[in-house]
């Protein structure tokens, strides 16, 4: 599978890892060359400095013709805009999406973006952690 | 109507003290707490603290009754989230946002939001329209004689076209010395050639007669 990613911080850069170690052929974007420190050091595929909120940078980066697109800076607004264009512009067929604010997640999702909610995952583990360990 | 306007900076104070004045009921969503304390010193209470792309927020702006929602901060991203969530989430007939990367104009059309306003491309169509063609392109000064040679486009909707050269009133030591047209090439006019639109004309002038001499050409 084509891969593109958007944000190389500690989620972004350990799934460029793992999907580049499953055989997949990954590009992974970034604005900032320094985070580029959270991929693994066997990573074989593609970094990029550039901003995924541009279209031309998105061109750049392959998503023409790419399988998935996933955004995991940590700006939900900017996760949200790349991954429509990625979406309406390119016809990427599966693309997904981090937005912190839980209550957006149900919009993005009625908008053709799997959106995937990091806060409302985390405090039901902790919660269930809390809880578990009560009883 | 009631108008919610998301971003307190410059462009957004002043669009809605604009609105205001018209008698709209404002509500303006900002993020700084300094500057939601400078708007609502200025204009009453008619500021939010708050993250105008957040679902909790827009609902306790009371978005459910907005008649139109305006994103004017500088971050395009935050635009279109709050017209986007706004509009899908709460129902809001009509959102208005402001891109600064002209790139994004089609990207926002396409995802549903109403009306985009580049402040980039606005400025650069003022500048367009101002420049090459309004103003005279200087081409020469000759000190010694106080004199310049100067060029102008002439465009469709200037008074100059259709008429004779003669009948031009051009201000004092002004001669239009040279037309070139690109079908006729260029020529000395005389006094009954006509101008036309698309007429580049060379002219000698004073600089202090450039005024006179634009206004009588441009009107």
């Amino acid at each position: 599978m084509k891969v593109v990613l958007m944000g190389c911080g500690r989620v972004g850069g350990m799934l460029a890892g793992l999907l580049d170690e499953a055989g997949h052929q990954v590009t992974v974007l970034d604005t900032d060359s320094w985070s580029f420190r959270w991929l693994p050091r066997s990573f074989g595929g593609k970094a990029m400095v550039g901003d995924g909120t541009d279209v031309e940078t998105l061109r750049v980066a392959g998503i023409e013709g790419a399988d998935v697109f996933v955004a995991t800076t940590q700006g939900d607004n900017r996760n949200v805009m790349a991954a429509q264009a990625a979406r309406h512009i390119f016809n990427v067929p599966k693309v997904v999406c981090r937005i912190y604010d839980p209550l957006r997640e149900e919009l993005y999702e009625s908008l053709g973006l799997v959106a995937m909610s990091p806060t409302k995952l985390g405090a039901e583990v902790l919660k269930d952690l809390v809880l578990g360990e009560g009883e | 109507m009631y108008i919610i306007i998301v971003g307190g900076g410059k462009v957004g104070y002043f669009l809605s003290l604009a609105l205001l004045g018209e008698g709209h009921e404002i509500l303006i969503i900002e993020h700084d707490a300094n500057k939601c304390k400078a708007i609502a010193e200025d204009l009453g209470s008619v500021v939010m603290r708050g993250d105008g792309c957040e679902a909790k927020t827009l609902e306790d702006a009371g978005a459910r009754r907005a008649d139109l929602l305006v994103a004017v901060t500088h971050r395009d991203e935050v635009n279109l989230v709050a017209c986007q969530v706004s509009k899908h989430k709460f129902g809001v007939p009509r959102t208005i946002a402001r891109i600064s990367n002209p790139k994004n104009e089609a990207l926002f059309k396409m995802l549903g939001i109403n009306v985009t306003v580049s402040s980039t491309n606005l400025i650069l169509e003022h500048i367009e329209e101002s420049l090459p063609t309004r103003s005279l392109v200087h081409l020469l000064s000759l000190e010694e004689g106080n004199l310049e040679i100067v060029e102008m486009n002439v465009m469709p909707d200037y008074p100059a076209v259709g008429k004779r050269v003669g009948e031009i009133t051009l201000p004092e030591n002004s001669l239009i010395c040279l037309v070139i047209n690109e079908a006729k090439g260029a020529r000395v006019p005389a006094a009954e050639s006509v101008i036309e639109a698309g007429d580049h004309i060379i002219a000698v002038t004073q600089p202090d007669r450039e005024d006179e001499l634009r206004a009588a050409l441009t009107g």
